[in-house]
């Protein structure tokens, strides 16, 4: 029993980690538009910065700078390149964003090379004992952080102006425009947001039990599309109910991998959330929390 | 009327002077460039088959080195003999190439429920998924993959003359030996043209109106009388079937296939080549696959004598970074700066050379609002030309 209960715990804390990712593509597409094939790699980029500042100016400092980073990169690729597209239209934005994928993450893979990096966090490898379950403490602060993350963003968008009017941008931009709200701004929070996300997902990511930062990781955040898909394109909420869904499938899949391998065979953990995805938007093509006005294609 | 002749007579020559030098060239290559040469082939077939989906239809895919796989696979089991550690059918190598055409278009049937209802990039998303379910299967079903490792290919043979060095031993056309490599050369040029040339029917005809209509309306697609659904499902199991041939020529040319072949980075390299040839061309699919496959292997080639190339591994700018970072930012330009891509460039090169000397456009890109009243779908003024990115005539 105990052994289950762990490995719920484990899955819920690493699908929260996944939900924060999961946000960050919900966020960007409902604030522009775009599919965001290059997230991966600004969260790889984000635990970066910290995994090569930290020795010089400390943990915190160093992660405060990853967040400014992957933000950065966000409103870059988005003022420089989505903006300028020669046919902007949803499929050629998400093929942009693959070349800025393979841009960025052939060049991070090329600084990084065989090692792999470590963070410096302050809870390190330590493990939290509750009873008889143990987990790893960067799990337990990630949990914290994702829960407090999340309350931030339900108070921006529905408490503050700016939240209110990202919400309203996307629902229709062009009356949100001549209702005094700036689309370029909107955009930019939206893109900076994401970053931010990223980057703190990503030293999650990359903190025990992961050994470090090593290219894998913008590969392990793809596994936060699944996540995005399922609770819907442009849920922010949705991507929390997705991230949670896809972190306990994958962990209890893995969990019992010896019980479950004479007929999913080895591995199936890592192929557990696309399959889930795949059936979920058979049922439910906007996913689960999507709206179906949200279909911008 | 006369100047559309003109200039579709001249691509025909064009074309006609270009299949002649691909002809001719065994007779002069190198066995690498022969190699080069057979990948760019048959990766040029899946590309054709994948901008039919994209460029033409409108609809996203990241699966196609998926369906790829497939083809590749059930080539390789169903030509294979059984052995202790694999299965295989000892199929003629023509059953195999066909089977694995119809294994692809089968499965991609299969896919329908998904295809025919998920759109644009929402399908693409649903795609992902099959290249991570075929890779897992590929690496747990090994009776008949050869799991991790992977499995050898049997070679192509029709009534026992066999591509390969052996079966006749030994044949000389013009002074060349012709070895295996030369005689695939030929098989994968028939191959290649008879899929560029049913693309281009299949898209200027019925079928493939039917398609852009679904692209560029759903609804008005519709009220047309066009089965939408039907629509969508049919090009995406033409499109599999392309992938499944595509799949069992790379199994040809490499001889030995595993399922790291058939990476999600295959499927993204498909997507690359038909961006920059151009979203719905053929020609341009072709010149894509030339690019983007060529390129490594020629950067690691010839890394020695570039000098801002290091060896691999020694943590400076190795041959393979170097191409992906160089084909990563080419997409970015071509998507920035070249609307349509290779082909779209083209055509309006040829366009303005044609319309020049006649009438030169009174009112150029200073204010084209006016000077074409005609806005396209997404509100943009249209360009002078009259050529779209997309269109499906000529």
């Amino acid at each position: 029993m105990s052994y289950f209960l762990e490995q719920v715990l484990n899955g819920l804390s690493y699908g929260l980690v996944l939900s924060l990712i999961a946000a960050g593509f919900a966020i960007v597409f409902t604030s522009t538009g775009v599919l965001n094939f290059a997230h991966g790699s600004i969260v790889l980029f984000g635990a970066y910065l910290v995994a090569v500042l930290h020795p010089t100016i400390g943990f915190w400092p160093a992660l405060l700078v990853g967040m400014a980073g992957a933000a950065l990169v966000g409103v870059l690729i988005n003022t420089l390149l989505v903006r300028h597209l020669a046919d902007p239209n949803p499929g050629t934005a998400a093929i942009l964003m693959l070349g800025v994928d393979i841009v960025l993450l052939t060049e991070l893979t090329r600084r990084i090379g065989n090692k792999v990096l470590t963070l410096g966090a302050p809870w390190g490898a330590d493990v939290v004992r509750f009873g008889d379950v143990s987990l790893p403490a960067g799990r337990v602060v990630a949990a914290g952080v994702t829960v407090v993350a999340f309350a931030g963003l339900w108070y921006l968008f529905s408490r503050t102006d700016l939240g209110v009017g990202m919400r309203a941008a996307a629902a229709d931009g062009p009356t949100a425009s001549l209702m005094g709200i700036r689309l370029s701004r909107t955009a930019a929070t939206g893109w900076a947001l994401a970053g931010v996300l990223a980057a703190v997902a990503g030293v999650f990511l990359t903190s025990f039990p992961a050994p470090g930062v090593a290219p894998t990781v913008a590969l392990s955040a793809f596994a936060a599309i699944p996540a995005w898909v399922l609770g819907g394109f442009d849920s922010v909420p949705g991507a929390v109910v997705g991230g949670l869904l896809i972190g306990l499938t994958s962990a209890l899949v893995t969990g019992y991998e010896g019980d479950l391998s004479p007929f999913l065979g080895t591995g199936f953990g890592e192929v557990a959330p696309y399959v889930v995805m795949i059936v979920v938007l058979l049922v439910r093509p906007s996913g689960l929390l999507g709206s179906k006005e949200a279909v911008r294609v | 009327m006369s100047e559309l002749r003109a200039s579709r007579l001249a691509s025909r020559i064009g074309g006609l002077v270009l299949v002649l030098v691909a002809l001719a060239l065994p007779l002069v290559l190198s066995d690498f460039w022969l190699q080069a040469g057979l990948f760019v082939m048959a990766t040029a077939i899946g590309a054709i088959g994948l901008t039919l989906l994209v460029g033409v239809a409108g609809q996203l895919s990241l699966g196609h080195a998926a369906f790829a796989a497939i083809g590749a696979y059930v080539y390789a089991w169903s030509t294979g003999e059984s052995t202790t550690t694999v299965g295989g059918a000892g199929l003629p190598p023509v059953v195999g190439l066909l089977l694995a055409a119809a294994v692809s278009a089968l499965i991609g049937a299969a896919f329908s429920p998904v295809a025919g209802r998920l759109r644009g990039i929402y399908l693409g998303l649903a795609t992902l998924g099959l290249v991570f379910v075929v890779r897992h299967l590929l690496v747990n079903l090994d009776q008949w993959t050869g799991g991790f490792t992977g499995r050898n290919v049997a070679p192509f043979a029709i009534a026992g003359f066999s591509f390969s060095n052996k079966s006749p031993d030994f044949l000389a056309v013009a002074g060349v030996e012709f070895e295996g490599l030369h005689r695939l050369w030929y098989l994968f040029l028939v191959l290649a043209l008879a899929a560029a040339w049913l693309a281009g029917n299949l898209r200027s005809g019925r079928t493939g109106r039917a398609w852009a209509n679904v692209r560029d309306s759903e609804t008005a697609a519709a009220a047309m009388g066009i089965g939408v659904a039907r629509a969508k499902a049919s090009v995406f199991v033409v499109s599999s079937a392309y992938a499944g041939v595509a799949g069992a020529m790379l199994a040809l040319a490499y001889g030995r296939i595993a399922p790291d072949v058939f990476s999600l980075t295959a499927s993204v390299d498909f997507l690359v080549m038909i961006v920059l040839g151009g979203l719905g061309s053929v020609g341009g699919a072709v010149v894509g696959a030339l690019f983007v496959t060529a390129l490594p292997l020629v950067l690691a080639e010839y890394s020695g004598s570039l000098p801002f190339l290091a060896a691999p591994g020694s943590g400076g700018l190795d041959p393979s970074t170097a191409s992906r970072i160089v084909y990563g930012l080419a997409i970015i330009a071509v998507l920035l700066f070249l609307r349509g891509g290779l082909a779209g460039a083209a055509r309006r090169l040829r366009h303005r050379a044609s319309r020049t000397p006649a009438a030169p456009p009174a009112a150029s890109t200073a204010n084209p609002g006016t000077a074409s009243p005609s806005t396209q779908d997404d509100g943009h003024p249209a360009e002078v030309t009259p050529s779209r990115s997309k269109e499906t005539t000529r």
